[in-house]
């Protein structure tokens, strides 16, 4: 088969980025893996893991292709581990997956490819790029559970333009029929989750935190600022937080709808004071023009969406549930991503 | 694009010799008897390894008895330092710079890590500072297996010796033992341990050399061999290959030195001549590279405003292959620790070459890597990574 050209494809020892790297040798580009090791602390799932360097190498190895590691821990700490504690520390909530894709996978990463000689880098990301006013913009992938287009609004037309995703048009089921027909060992491998840097044992988070920063015990006050409680660690809460706030059994269920990480308090509300109908954003940022008309917002990696008139502030259509300082909000117009701010 | 591959990696591993080969499989061929047994096929491996250790107690500058044979380098750095630890509690020391088969022993003792100095030797006043009497082990490998520097252990010994004489010495010769006298620049070490692969044995090989009168507690308890301090089944064969390689090395030590450290000068200065790179571990006198404290197989750079890792990436697209510092489980280059400690920033650490030399190199071998390097860096630097 003669070659498309060569491409970096970056393989996390999961089953999509095993099948991005048998699709694209099939479609004749010459492929080599590669796997990013970002953190050398004791992690149970994500890119991280030495096993999970295993799988990939093994991937690879069936495929027969080459496969190197690169070691970016240092830029990991740099750019997604310090400021996922320094945002913790705000009082803030933060996104370190979109960070990891903003600065490592798409920046550093294709600047480690060109310099290597290679044009084009691959991931196994469930999202699709299309084009878009002359350009290239990101899209929903067709698995709309599994759809990862959110983590990726941050890619410009450059980074667009070096990047394939080749699942993009795929169900997750059908990825896994793919590796099983290419008898790719991790067929059946779970899917990774949360954040790859801390374990999903009960209490990680608090561990890790505690272990970089002081944390710091908060009041909490309910609407009339009155003393009604206090918690070990302002860090550790989150807007619209329920649990973990030591209120339960007092009346109707309490959420955290202010967190001042200054002042060392966290106010409480009823489910009625959790929604706004205006979020103040800051960093906003059109893949090209301002869409001066509603798109639809999301708010989460996986969180619904709802329509907003975006100016210098997001004004929800229908009262919103707040938005944790600090998340991203991206803006879509129907599956196209056209937009993003982070929530101030 | 060179047609055969340019082993320039000898510190991490190295070919096997011939004489090894031959006398392993000759092993694995008619001596698989259990050399702890008592009959004649057993007493035939029994008398491989015992012809082995003689063989390799003259390498070693030590009694046959002396010497006790373990699966490698590391787990002789372990048994030392734990096995003393383990007979007389303490405080262990060892050089910040060592080996992790030495550094992460002492670190889970609580032990202490003595500095080094910017060219790498061990920082004498710090290691002064540390010792007392309540100082059971002190280990410091005799080179370093990044930067190839080799330390002045006879000058260690002697401080050692005066303020904590109840201390044991402990050496890691594992990257010395290709190019030095071990046996008579650790002549004055309590402890040294080496390993087969890194001059033309198998891997899975190594030894301790326990002098007589040093109490060792045996870390892996069974059927007593090695004088009960290591129990375990003997791997003949390795053992057998071992002790092979080990004689034609310590024969040929000299010859090879020589031609070795005439190719690596050669590299070494070409290298000196890319902008923004810095030899680690020589002194400098009158503009003239004084490279007489690193061992001939060295040659080792950081140069600024390159990623190790794209450097040997397009090395071996060239067929050359090498390393940066030392590699860790997932095959990833692991930030320096060593260059670390000689107060190397990060960006330059990020920017190390080792390209090692062994028994094997050719003037091939670096009149290609000689061509390759430079251009390389060049180009690298041009497109920024």
């Amino acid at each position: 088969m003669s070659s498309k050209g060569k491409i970096l494809v970056a393989m996390s020892g999961g089953v999509d980025s095993s099948v991005a790297a048998g699709l694209l040798q099939r479609e004749g580009y010459e492929v080599t893996g590669v796997t990013l090791k970002l953190w050398g602390g004791p992690s149970d799932t994500g890119c991280c893991s030495v096993s999970d360097v295993t799988d990939a190498r093994r991937v690879a190895d069936s495929l027969g292709i080459e496969h190197h590691v690169f070691n970016f821990g240092d830029e990991f700490e740099d750019h997604v581990v310090g400021p996922y504690v320094r945002s913790h520390a705000e009082g803030l909530t933060p996104n370190p997956c979109i960070e990891c894709n903003r600065h490592l996978k798409f920046d550093k990463l294709i600047r480690r490819a060109k310099a290597l000689g290679f044009n084009l880098i691959a991931t196994g990301h469930h999202a699709r790029i299309v084009e878009f006013n002359n350009g290239l913009c990101i899209a929903r992938g067709a698995d709309f559970s599994k759809d990862q287009s959110y983590v990726l609004h941050m890619l410009d037309q450059g980074q667009l333009q070096q990047l394939k995703l080749p699942l993009g048009e795929m169900t997750k089921t059908e990825v896994r029929k793919i590796a099983a027909s290419l008898d790719l060992r991790v067929a059946d491998k779970p899917d990774s989750q949360d954040v790859c840097f801390i374990s999903n044992v009960k209490g990680s988070r608090k561990k890790f935190l505690e272990q970089r920063i002081d944390l710091t015990p908060a009041k909490v006050l309910d609407k009339n600022q009155r003393i009604v409680g206090e918690v070990e660690s302002i860090e550790m809460v989150t807007i619209g937080q329920r649990k973990g706030l030591g209120l339960s059994g007092q009346g109707a269920p309490k959420y955290a709808i202010e967190v001042d990480a200054e002042k060392a308090t966290v106010t409480v509300g009823e489910k009625p004071d959790l929604y706004c109908s205006t979020t103040e954003i800051k960093d906003l940022n059109w893949i090209d023009a301002p869409y001066p008309n509603t798109v639809e917002v999301q708010t989460s990696a996986h969180g619904r969406t709802a329509s907003a008139t975006v100016t210098s502030s997001v004004e929800w259509i229908e009262p919103h549930r707040k938005v944790a300082p600090g998340q991203s909000l991206v803006f879509y117009d129907g599956d196209l991503v056209v937009g993003s701010a982070i929530a101030g | 694009m060179s047609e055969k591959i340019i082993y320039l990696d000898n510190a991490a591993s190295t070919p096997i010799r011939q004489e090894a080969i031959d006398v392993m499989i000759s092993a694995l061929e008619n001596c698989f008897g259990n050399p702890s047994g008592a009959h004649k096929m057993a007493r035939e491996a029994r008398r491989l390894i015992d012809d082995a250790r003689d063989t390799l107690s003259i390498g070693l500058g030590c009694d046959p008895k002396e010497i006790i044979f373990t699966a490698g380098g590391t787990e002789a750095d372990n048994l030392a330092i734990f096995g003393s630890h383990s007979a007389r509690q303490g405080t262990v020391l060892a050089s910040i710079t060592d080996h992790h088969a030495v550094v992460a022993p002492v670190e889970q003792l609580g032990g202490k890590l003595i500095q080094v100095s910017e060219d790498g030797l061990l920082d004498l006043d710090h290691l002064d500072y540390l010792l007392d009497e309540n100082v059971i082990l002190v280990s410091v490998g005799l080179v370093n297996g990044e930067t190839g520097v080799i330390q002045d252990l006879e000058s260690i010994v002697e401080i050692v010796r005066q303020k904590a004489p109840e201390a044991l010495i402990h050496t890691d010769a594992v990257q010395a033992f290709p190019w030095l006298d071990v046996a008579s620049l650790a002549q004055s070490a309590d402890l040294i341990s080496i390993a087969g692969h890194k001059f033309g044995a198998p891997k899975g090989v190594g030894a301790l050399v326990i002098r007589d009168g040093v109490q060792i507690s045996p870390m892996q308890l069974g059927g007593g061999q090695e004088l009960g301090v290591r129990s375990g089944t003997q791997n003949t064969a390795a053992i057998t290959a071992m002790a092979a390689a080990a004689d034609v090395t310590v024969k040929e030590r000299d010859v090879t030195v020589e031609r070795v450290a005439a190719l690596r000068n050669e590299l070494a200065d070409k290298l000196q001549e890319v902008p923004q790179s810095y030899e680690t571990g020589v002194a400098l006198h009158n503009g003239i590279v004084n490279r007489e404290n690193k061992i001939a197989g060295s040659c080792h750079f950081c140069f600024e405003g390159i990623e190790s890792e794209a450097l040997l990436f397009m090395l071996e697209q060239e067929n050359i292959v090498a390393s940066a510092a030392s590699s860790c489980s997932s095959g990833a280059q692991d930030p320096s620790h060593v260059l670390a400690a000689m107060g190397y920033s990060r960006d330059l650490a990020g920017g190390s070459l080792r390209l090692s030399l062994g028994h094997a190199t050719t003037w091939e071998d670096i009149s290609i890597a000689m061509e390759a390097v430079p251009k390389l860096i060049g180009n690298l630097r041009r497109t920024g990574s």
